[in-house]
């Protein structure tokens, strides 16, 4: 019997040239195929006599399994190189942008009254509504505006008709809340702020046609103007988040309040106008049949525009309704 | 309101400097609304006279003057004013002095030595305009300062005062207020009595007492019209910003800024016959003084002579009686017309006047005699004359009733300890006569106060002289419960946040709109129209949300934007009768392509069904939520191929569509452009998720495609489906639609993925194909559909 060590040799030369599995397995044949080498030695065992056999055959198996080995080794990097190929190929640059998608975003004066109402729903008040077109009855006399009254002249009204007007203020829902509260048998303590969109005559640089306000009303046994003060600045100080803001108040003439002040905030040294307020007149009380010896409320009007302004920055009222989206898309 | 601080200070001796003065005005409700200096701080400007005006050697316009400041030697000054003349007195700025915008220097003037300037009152920064130098009177004394002559050292003070405080509008009144906030005194001119010289009058007759209570007439004859009126009267008009007119007139305005009585004059040689009170008769019509010519109503009260009306009451008086330089008797009046009366008048035919102003608020009719005798005392001095008798006709003054304030309700409502010895010094601040007993107070207001008449008016007042500032800032103590949060209704701002998750900005626009947009876009032709819109493109009240987010779009592409995805929530308004409506709809509007431009994405453009998806998204989660139904329409503003009207159970609720070309190209839109708006309320509603067993069997899908008419609507033949309830069909959805070869002409193919299954077992192939042969039965009968191979 031959010695068939050198195709250890053999058989690692011809796997290592083959390239790809394909070539291997060619390679592979050529040894132990069918009709390959190390096939057909074993075939030969037969020949031999019982005495040769099994040391030949111990030799011929020695021999496969360096040939084996080998085509496992080779299969191994085969495989690991065209792993290595697949990975280079599916390789990215993983600094490109992200796949962008469309950014939307509020409104500011919508951030503005999503924190008011957030600020002001945590002591309770509910958010309550009324129509912009209202009646020159809701608008002004309810609120203590006859017909005539010089505090109407300083309304700057936009007329529908003899009996609407659009309404100059947020305060006609009070008398709206107030006169529902009752007839669905809700007492005080009532507590609301009335956010929405007020109109008057007027339009310049400071003032624009349409503007938004946040009404708010407590009426309850033992409110009082010391309160009002201090729901206010807590308000202010919360939305700014400064815990140093003081709010002051002027007095003031509403004919809906008594007594009325002008609210100012403390802001970089001096002082800024944000609001009206004062205590529930009592003949707005009258109007809606609530009793006003054992019933007491305050009331209050706050600019959204202007908090909107200092809160964010912007230095130009115009800029919230020219619809700007380089503009907008700053409030996200 | 604006004054002169100095003759403020001659009515009440504060110590308070102009600051302070200012400050406690505006803390105590008469709001200061600006503060400004007569003249500059300059100094070094003294009173001078020329002694000789030679011609300048060199110079034809100019003049070498010597001037006499008030030193021991004569200065040599050149001077270019026209008047510049010998013996004329004028103001001199010396070397060193610094006018505004000029340092005054010893300079050669075309080569002759000059020590200072003659100034204009311009050039002293006093007024805006001067022809020449400013003459001064004769008896002005060379040297003194300038700013001590013309009384320069004081302030204008403008006052921002609110319609309850009539009684500030004078100088008595405001001297009257500070002396109540600071304590100060007040010091007034004594006005006295003018005894009848003569005993002429004339008879008034006030047919109207409830709004004409007391009426003073007085005659005045042989008065010099054409009297100048005196530097110091000139002065104080002026800086109250009232422009000096002629004596008569000036005296009458005078005394409407001291004390705040309106007064007229009239040329009583214009007069005939007696004068009248009374509301104008039909067609009753009156030229005023600023030339206007009024048809009067029946309820503008007018003063009337034999002839007819000669004075619109309380507001202005008439052009044909009016006083002028030859006028030699005056009727002067001074009356009370009480406020109902005079309110709203005035604005009803577009004027404010200075009168009509203080009697709508409210006059001290107290006052009216005295203004009567202090003009008499005032024209006599400076017109000469004789006077008549008063003529005075009293009705029923308003009364002032008692009001009672309690201490605890004060102290309760204020939410600040008050005791009753501080209240009463309040009071008494005040010069409000009060008694008290069991700590209630009955207070009388004086005359002049119109605004106290409940116990709130004195709440107010105690508290704006105790100070607001004094108030602390006092969180309220209160009962808590927890508001209630209804779980089937979702927030608006849901909706807000579903869209800009979908990318859209936020938008908010005016709610008048240009009437174009509602006819033409959106078909409107009766929108609800504002009787005073502030421009004629905002003057009828929107419908829709879409005319905005159009313009919008258009501003910012021609801001260079490429794509917009920008949504509005906001009230739309309707008219029914006379009465009005309003519904919030939530609208938005895409333009350009699905996402920003970028390298990962192909840049494709928006289309109907991207949008789609975004109403739908609308709605919240379907598991929830009811289902939008869209069915094909027509919309004015939108594509008829491409326009969808929005349901919700059964109810339209918006629109979903392409912009119609037409208005594509009206806006100058390159690309196409979508647009939805919905009814919030409607998609505020849901339904409390309801837990439903989850089988445990799975269920078994198959595929068929079935071939149908193209005009059939997809949505119809899902729908037929789902009302059938075919048993074992759990869900019905369409993967694929096909048109082209192999699809006959006029049809289509529809892909349809059958899910099926059984609660109770294992689905068999016999259960599958009896539930895929009633479907298709089903198809076949409703659609004419034709299984395809």
């Amino acid at each position: 019997m031959t010695d068939l060590t050198h195709l250890i040799s053999e058989a690692q030369t011809d796997f290592a040239n083959s390239a790809s599995m394909n070539d291997l397995e060619v390679a592979k044949a050529k040894y132990l195929g069918k009709t390959g080498l190390l096939t057909d030695a074993l075939k030969s065992l037969g020949k031999l006599s019982n005495e040769e056999r099994p040391a030949a055959g111990a030799a011929i198996n020695v021999v496969k399994q360096g040939v084996e080995a080998a085509l496992t080794a080779r299969r191994e990097a085969l495989l690991n190189a065209e792993q290595a190929k697949q990975l280079a190929q599916e390789s990215i640059d993983v600094t490109l942008p992200a796949r962008a998608q469309s950014q939307g975003g509020l409104h500011p004066v919508t951030l503005t009254l999503q924190r008011i109402e957030q600020l002001f729903h945590s002591i309770g008040f509910e958010v309550a509504t009324g129509p912009e077109i209202e009646t020159d009855f809701y608008n002004f006399t309810a609120l203590n505006i006859p017909e005539d009254h010089p505090a109407r002249a300083m309304h700057d009204t936009f007329y529908i008709d003899d009996a609407h007007v659009l309404r100059t203020h947020t305060s006609p829902v009070q008398v709206r809340y107030m006169e529902n509260a009752l007839k669905t048998h809700k007492t005080p303590p009532l507590k609301i702020i009335a956010p929405g969109r007020v109109y008057r005559v007027d339009s310049d640089a400071t003032h624009s046609p349409m503007f938004h306000q946040v009404e708010g009303l407590w009426v309850d046994e033992d409110i009082s103007f010391a309160n009002l003060k201090g729901v206010v600045q807590d308000f202010l100080q919360k939305f700014f988040e400064r815990d140093d803001l003081t709010v002051r108040f002027r007095p003031s003439f509403f004919p809906f309040t008594e007594p009325s002040a002008e609210m100012d905030m403390s802001w970089n040294g001096g002082w800024l106008e944000i609001g009206g307020c004062g205590m529930v007149h009592p003949e707005v009380f009258k109007h809606v049949n609530i009793d006003s010896e054992k019933y007491r409320g305050f009331a209050f009007g706050l600019g959204v525009e202007r908090l909107t302004m200092l809160r964010y920055g912007v230095n130009d009222l115009r800029h919230f309704f020219n619809n700007d989206l380089r503009f907008l898309s700053q409030f996200k | 309101m604006q004054f002169s601080e100095n003759w403020l200070r001659s009515l009440v001796n504060t110590d308070l400097n102009s600051q302070a003065l200012s400050h406690a005005l505006t803390m105590a409700g008469l709001e200061v609304e600006e503060m400004q200096p007569v003249a500059a701080p300059f100094a070094k400007v003294v009173v001078a006279k020329i002694l000789t005006a030679e011609k300048h050697p060199d110079a034809d316009r100019l003049q070498v003057c010597s001037v006499d400041v008030g030193l021991a030697q004569p200065v040599q000054i050149v001077c270019g004013a026209a008047n510049a003349r010998p013996g004329l007195i004028a103001p001199c700025a010396l070397v060193g002095a610094e006018l505004p915008g000029i340092s005054i220097k010893q300079a050669k003037v075309r080569g002759v030595e000059s020590f200072g300037m003659m100034c204009s009152s311009k050039e002293l920064g006093i007024s805006a305009e001067a022809t020449g130098l400013l003459e001064l009177d004769s008896d002005a004394v060379v040297g003194q300062s300038i700013r001590e002559y013309l009384d320069l050292d004081d302030n204008l003070l403008t006052l921002k005062l609110t319609p309850n405080r009539s009684d500030c509008l004078s100088m008595i009144g405001i001297a009257r207020d500070v002396a109540a906030i600071t304590g100060a005194i007040t010091s007034f001119e004594a006005i006295s009595t003018v005894p009848a010289e003569v005993q002429v009058a004339k008879k008034v007759i006030v047919s109207e007492s409830l709004a004409c209570p007391r009426y003073c007439g007085r005659l005045i004859s042989g008065i010099n019209a054409k009297a100048g009126t005196p530097a110091w009267m000139v002065k104080r008009l002026e800086r109250s910003g009232l422009r000096s007119i002629s004596a008569v007139v000036d005296v009458t305005n005078y005394v409407l800024m001291a004390l705040g009585q309106p007064m007229h004059a009239f040329d009583s040689a214009k007069l005939t016959g007696d004068i009248s009170v009374r509301f104008a008769k039909p067609n009753e019509s009156l030229d005023l003084l600023n030339d206007q010519s009024v048809q009067l109503k029946a309820d503008d009260l007018v003063i009337a002579d034999a002839s007819g009306a000669v004075a619109l009451a309380g507001i202005m008086g008439g052009k044909p009686t009016s006083v002028d330089s030859e006028t030699t008797d005056i009727f002067l009046e001074s009356a009370f017309f009480a406020p109902f009366v005079i309110a709203g008048k005035a604005r009803r035919i577009g004027l404010s006047t200075d009168s009509s102003y203080r009697f709508e608020r409210g006059v001290d009719f107290a006052n009216t005699r005295n203004a009567i005798e202090y003009a008499t005392t005032l024209i006599k001095q400076i017109c000469g004359g004789v006077a008549g008798e008063v003529t005075e006709v009293m009705g029923e003054l308003p009364a002032r009733h008692a009001v009672k304030l309690r201490l605890d309700r004060l102290i309760s409502v204020l939410g600040i300890p008050l005791t009753q010895a501080k209240v009463e010094q309040l009071l008494m601040q005040l010069s409000f006569s009060f008694t008290v007993s069991d700590a209630v107070f009955t207070v009388m207001a004086p005359s002049y106060r119109f605004d106290i008449t409940i116990e709130e008016d004195l709440i107010e007042e105690i508290a704006r002289l105790h100070g607001y500032d004094h108030i602390p800032a006092t969180p309220p103590e209160a009962r808590l419960t927890m508001l209630e949060a209804p779980e089937a209704t979702r927030h608006h701002n849901k909706l807000r946040d579903s869209l800009v998750a979908a990318g859209y900005q936020e938008l908010v626009n005016y709610s008048f709109v240009d009437e174009s947009w509602e006819r033409d876009l959106l078909g409107n032709d009766a929108p609800i129209k504002l009787k005073n819109p502030i421009a004629s493109n905002l003057s009828v009240m929107r419908t829709s949300l879409w005319g905005g987010l159009l313009d919008s779009l258009v501003y910012n592409l021609n801001r260079k934007q490429e794509r917009a995805f920008i949504f509005e929530i906001g009230a739309t308004y309707y008219q029914q009768a006379s009465s009005f409506t309003e519904t919030t709809r939530i609208a938005g509007l895409a333009y350009g392509s699905t996402q920003p431009e970028q390298w990962a994405a192909d840049g494709s453009e928006v289309d109907f069904f991207e949008i789609k998806a975004h109403v739908d998204a609308l709605l919240g989660n379907p598991e929830v939520t009811k289902q939008l139904t869209y069915e094909k329409a027509e919309h004015n503003a939108l594509h008829p191929g491409q326009t969808a009207k929005i349901y919700l159970d059964g109810i339209a609720i918006g629109w979903l569509g392409k912009l119609h070309p037409k208005w594509q190209q009206h806006y100058s839109l390159t690309k196409s452009t979508f647009l939805f708006e919905l009814e919030v309320d409607a998609l505020l509603s849901r339904q409390i998720p309801a837990y439903q067993e989850v089988s445990k069997l799975l269920p078994v899908r198959r595929d068929l495609a079935v071939v149908v008419d193209e005009n059939i609507a997809v949505n119809k033949v899902l729908t037929a489906i789902k009302k059938a309830n075919i048993p074992l069909l759990l869900e019905v959805g369409l993967f694929d639609i096909y048109q082209g070869q192999g699809i006959a002409e006029n049809k289509k193919s529809l892909a349809l993925s059958v899910l099926m299954h059984d609660t109770q077992r294992t689905l068999t192939d016999v259960d599958a194909d009896a539930a895929i042969e009633n479907l298709l039965q089903l198809l076949q009968n409703d659609f004419s559909a034709i299984l395809r191979n």
